[in-house]
């Protein structure tokens, strides 16, 4: 019996190692467990009454990965190379002990070892998987959650516990290519398809059937351990069909990560110099490339960014404390457009009863219809039963009556951006709804604070600013009016949490956060074309930046009319404080003389051809804003691109629009696309440097305008040697109150 | 310096590379064995004046592993003290391999080798020796490595080559060699090959198809898109961001042919010369070979010739006639632009579009060729350049003497 491993032995001699951590609802490996593991192991090895083991868990899923908090540490201990080595080679040396029994290779292919079966009960990831690929036998649930899988790379890593070694040695150099580099797991029918396990039985018979086969199996080889192995499909420098596929698996790499993530090259080595040597040579390999990464920032923040404190927030680390947790049962949408369509949906979805109100039937029909859709494609690929289906639809009531709203619990309002048309129905719903309803506004552009005003209890008014396709996208930016009060962001927190989105909550500005520090990527591209730089090199640095797409196409995806439109209102909004932007000339070029809208009508800064071919830059570019015969290097254009997102960010940080670094990484990540593998904003600072980067600011401030100039904080910060993060701080620096 | 001269060049008829090419039932050992007897049978060599013999070979495994060159001499009956090396320049095996020949007897190393290359693509496929560039992803990721016929379609891309340029410099090719052939050009230099019991298996080129038009090419599909599509495309613009989407224009019809052949080029001093009494043909005037950005890769040769004629002390206008391996279309486009060289003084009797490219002996066949053009049309200077795999160019300045 240890801390985190129950261990029976039954009449049989068979020892039962059931993983249990204590104080939690979920198995993962931290520094006890692998204690515990190595202790039971040895028992096994040792005690002659042991026939063999079968390794189990207590908990619904059988072992979820590595306690990634643990990994930081890791990352930020100080240590010899050697001493960084033995660290990482910890949890594959164990698992090969399980595996060989630490006997001698040559003994050990003749005679074999005690046998250990994984009786896999639930889902299993990373070093889960790992340590379920190391037993000899496995056996697993047919349990609808069942997983197996390996998402390291999603944070950065790999699988270091010989987990790229055993998985392409079952099912050959392609299939584990792809499971690893992408991290999308396995389900029960599709592992025991491609060998990985040797049954599939229902959950209560996973033990015995697993102690079965010990019963029966005097001594155990991983097939790896025979002589004359040889991996299913081939593997080498010299087999032909492994040397296909890694030129293709390095270009589609490529082609993915635009050389970002070194996690997937990383990966991609593991299985190529692996299918070259023996077993015991391979997994010392797959060790220090795992050491490589871990001591390369992207790991760090990606771990802290994507992991730690995405989950920090959805698990309601925002929501202040002393307010009821409440449930939204009946919302009332206001509007059907694009963006009140999509709350329907995804509110009905998690439950809620919708009343989507729109001027008149046909249109809160058409909004609903935005439902019908996915519902229905849903069902086509099996992933909605109809039964589910119906439900979801039945939830959503159409009306354009406002008494309908009589009986809701929250209101939120997506209703087209003018400042009358959000006024009136802001009354007309307030007339009728419940005291203490609170009220929320979808809006992009307009401060909250100014349409609170529509509202005689501005104190339960706030934001909640979703982003397009709402089913699609995962954040949910929260706007704290100025006089909106704790109850209500409990409220608006609460409610985002039952639609399982990523909340930030930020301070009311206009754009407040996510569109304010967006429409910067795309006015920085818009610039440039006015300044001569060749459109394509332009387009391919946003994307080389780590940016999901270019600037200019996604300028065109948000329309040049709506920028003009809202340059415009911000203009008159503002007056003499406006500060005007290289873009705006070319903007007003584009729409205004030359028609050109985006996507929408076809042309804009692409061409779109009417016979659906693949959209190309407009060739007119070059005739209106004439290429420079001197064109800047891809790396300055991508600084521009990247410094230009954080100035901003870190001005919204300094105006305490911005609670919290953490917030702003996960805002920009999530909120739109900012380059995920910096870990955001205030993360890809402090790798840089806050002194660094101030500098480098300064340069493009001198070059290309005061728009990269830096906010005094930020020199204030390099004086002072401080950083966003602070060792071992995940939250990051707190932002002054607004 | 000693100075270094060439004394003969001959070179097999090229078969189609396939099952069904003639030299298909030859073994490549034998096609090298062949060039080296028929060098020296027709030169009336004592071959113990032969220091050494160089052979390039791009895929040196299986039947033309081990030291191809060393067999080679020792399967023709050479003097046991004439000694052998297999090297590999990629497509310029064969040059270099007449460059390296050349270096001996001017360094004083050696008083007469013979350079030379040999490919049987047949049987020993391209790629067979496998490679990290292409197949280890460290290093793939870190040289932004692509198939060379992505490569020749980004410079067809970058430089503005359109379909129809690569395929009107195809169909030239394809008249240029078949007037070459009907005009016997080729006679001087061509050893058929022979099978085991002494018949003729090819006396010709068989790759030729001079029947080409726009037309034909035209209905041909580019060969690299779905490669490209893959990643390798991106791979390419994230080389070269300037570039929105690469223009693939290359396909089987304008891009060099697969073949087996073999090549040799007798190298000496002037008085290992005469003292064999052979008549010296030309003269080697410099050699050069550079590295070039490996992902565009196929952009050397221009660099390698002016490095070459600024190691003769000449200039481009002192070249009479040009001969660049026909890897690609663009690829002569390229250089032809670059060092604005006309396209009549450039490939006069056709190349590897038409009559194919064995990858280890071209670089030592278009030595031949040229020269055998210079003495045909009476003029003085040639160079003979090729484009590299992993971007190099290798080149060659010969003076009729």
């Amino acid at each position: 019996m240890t801390e985190t491993i129950r261990y029976e032995v039954d009449a049989d001699g068979i020892a039962l190692l059931t993983i249990d951590l204590p104080n939690t609802g979920m198995n993962v490996f931290n520094a006890q467990l692998i204690k515990d593991l190595d202790t039971c192991v040895d028992k096994v090895l040792a005690d002659d009454a042991v026939k063999g083991a079968v390794i189990t868990s207590g908990k619904p899923a059988f072992l979820a990965g590595a306690d990634l908090n643990m990994l930081g540490g890791q990352a930020g201990a100080k240590q010899t190379p050697q001493e960084a080595f033995e660290s990482a080679f910890g949890l594959n040396k164990l698992l090969r002990k399980l595996e060989t029994g630490d006997k001698d290779r040559k003994i050990l292919a003749k005679e074999g070892t005690k046998p250990f079966a994984a009786a896999v009960n639930g889902l299993a990831l990373g070093g889960g998987f790992e340590l379920v690929l190391a037993c000899h036998y496995r056996v697993l649930a047919d349990v609808p959650g069942m997983q197996l899988g390996f998402p390291e790379v999603q944070v950065g890593l790999l699988p270091g516990a010989g987990g790229t070694q055993r998985l392409p040695r079952i099912v050959g150099i392609q299939a584990a290519a792809q499971a690893i580099t992408t991290g999308k797991p396995y389900n029960g029918q599709i592992a025991m398809g491609l060998g990985i396990a040797q049954a599939l039985v229902p959950l209560d018979e996973v033990v015995s059937n697993a102690k079965e086969w010990v019963k029966k199996t005097a001594s155990a080889l991983a097939p790896w351990d025979k002589k004359g192995f040889k991996y299913p499909g081939g593997a080498g420098a010299m087999n032909p069909n492994a040397v296909r596929t890694f030129m293709g698996a390095s270009a589609m790499a490529q082609k993915q990560t635009q050389h970002n993530y070194p996690a997937v090259e990383a990966i991609l080595s593991c299985l190529y110099e692996g299918g070259i040597v023996d077993f015991d040579t391979a997994i010392r390999i797959e060790s220090k490339y795992f050491m490589k990464l871990l001591a390369d920032p992207v790991a760090g923040n990606m771990i802290r960014s994507l992991f730690i404190n995405k989950q920090a927030v959805e698990k309601g680390s925002l929501r202040p404390e002393g307010f009821e947790r409440k449930k939204v049962k009946r919302l009332g949408m206001l509007g059907a457009g694009l963006m009140g369509a999509g709350v329907a949906y995804v509110s009905a979805k998690a439950g809620m009863d919708v009343v989507l109100l729109d001027r008149d039937e046909a249109s809160a029909e058409k909004g609903k219809d935005y439902s019908r859709n996915l519902v229905k494609k849903g069902m086509e690929r099996g992933k909605v039963s109809q039964e589910k289906g119906d439900a979801l639809l039945d939830r959503i009531t159409t009306t354009s009556n406002y008494g309908d709203l009589a009986d809701c619990d929250l209101i939120i309002e997506a209703v087209f951006e003018a400042e009358d048309i959000k006024k009136d129905v802001t009354e007309k719903t307030e007339a009728v709804i419940g005291k203490d309803v609170v009220f929320a506004s979808n809006t992009s552009t307009l401060p909250i604070t100014g349409l609170a005003k529509n509202f005689t209890r501005p104190h339960q008014f706030i934001g909640i600013h979703f982003f397009s396709p709402v089913d699609k996208m995962p954040l949910v930016e929260i706007i704290m009016g100025e006089k909106t009060d704790d109850e209500t962001l409990a409220l608006a927190l609460d409610y985002v949490s039952q639609i399982k989105k990523t909340p930030i909550v930020v301070n009311d500005s206009r754009g407040f956060y996510t569109s304010r520090c967006f429409g910067t990527y795309v006015q920085e591209g818009y610039a440039m074309v006015q300044e001569g730089v060749n459109p394509a090199l332009i387009e391919n640095a946003g994307k080389m930046a780590g940016m999901p797409v270019g600037p200019l196409a996604v300028g065109d995806e948000v329309a040049l009319d709506l920028s003009y439109k809202v340059g415009m209102a911000t203009k008159k909004a503002l007056g003499d404080k406006y500060v005007s932007s290289p873009a705006d000339g070319f903007v007003e070029k584009m729409v205004v003389e030359l028609e050109r809208f985006g996507r929408k009508n076809g042309k804009g800064n692409y061409v779109y051809p009417e016979d659906g071919g693949r959209k190309y830059l407009w060739p007119g570019l070059a005739d209106h804003f004439p290429q420079a015969d001197d064109q800047p290097e891809v790396c300055e254009v991508i600084s521009r691109f990247m410094v230009r997102q954080a100035i901003e960010a870190a001005r919204c940080f300094e105006e305490g629009v911005l609670i919290d670094a953490s917030s702003g990484d996960i805002g920009a990540i999530f909120g739109w696309g900012f380059a995920p593998f910096t870990g955001g904003p205030f993360s890809y600072i402090d790798t840089m440097g806050v002194a660094e980067f101030v500098a480098e600011a300064d340069r493009l401030a001198q070059a290309y305008g005061a728009r990269f100039t830096p906010p005094q904080m930020l020199r204030d910060m390099a004086a002072n040697g401080e950083s966003f993060y602070a060792k071992g701080d995940t939250r990051g620096r707190i932002a002054k109150a607004a | 310096m000693t100075e270094a001269y060439i004394y003969d060049a001959i070179r097999t008829p090229r078969g189609r590379g396939r099952k069904d090419g003639s030299l298909h039932e030859v073994t490549p050992i034998q096609l090298a064995t062949q060039q080296l007897e028929a060098i020296r049978d027709r030169n009336d060599l004592d071959t113990a004046n032969i220091d050494d013999v160089i052979l390039g070979c791009v895929a040196p495994v299986g039947e033309q592993g081990s030291n191809i060159a060393r067999v080679a001499a020792i399967n023709a009956g050479y003097a046991e003290t004439t000694a052998g090396f297999q090297i590999n320049r990629f497509c310029a095996s064969g040059l270099e391999a007449v460059n390296i020949a050349a270096a001996k007897v001017m360094s004083g190393e050696a008083d007469m080798a013979i350079g030379g290359g040999v490919e049987s693509m047949s049987r020993v496929p391209m790629g067979s020796d496998g490679g990290a560039m292409a197949s280890d992803p460290a290093v793939a990721f870190k040289s932004y490595f692509v198939p060379q016929g992505v490569s020749a379609d980004l410079i067809a891309t970058k430089y503005g080559h359109s379909r129809d340029d690569v395929d009107a410099y195809a169909v030239e090719s394809q008249k240029r060699a078949k007037a070459a052939w009907d005009d016997n050009r080729f006679e001087k230099s061509i050893v058929p090959v022979k099978d085991v019991v002494g018949m003729d298996v090819l006396d010709h080129d068989e790759f030729m198809r001079p029947e080409t038009t726009m037309q034909s090419l035209g209905a041909l599909k580019p060969s690299f898109v779905e490669m490209g599509q893959f990643g390798f495309d991106n791979v390419a613009i994230q080389k070269y961001p300037e570039i929105e989407r690469i223009n693939h224009v290359h396909h089987a019809g304008n891009s060099s042919g697969i073949v087996d052949g073999s090549a040799a080029v007798l190298v000496g001093t002037k008085e290992m010369g005469e003292k064999l009494g052979l008549k010296a043909r030309a003269r080697i005037k410099s050699m050069a070979s550079i590295g070039s950005e490996p992902t565009i890769m196929l952009t050397g040769p221009s660099f390698a010739a002016e490095k070459a004629l600024k190691r003769a002390g000449m200039s481009k206008s002192d070249i009479d006639v040009w001969e660049l391996n026909e890897a690609f279309a663009s690829v002569v486009l390229r250089f032809m632009e670059a060092l604005d060289v006309d396209h009549a003084d450039m490939n006069v009797n056709g190349g590897a579009i038409a009559m194919g490219h064995p990858l280890g002996a071209t670089g030592a066949m278009i030595l031949g060729t040229v020269l055998d053009e210079l003495e045909r049309s009476g003029k003085s200077t040639a160079l003979a350049t090729l484009c590299i795999g992993a971007g190099m160019g290798t080149a060659t300045i010969i003076e009729r003497v």
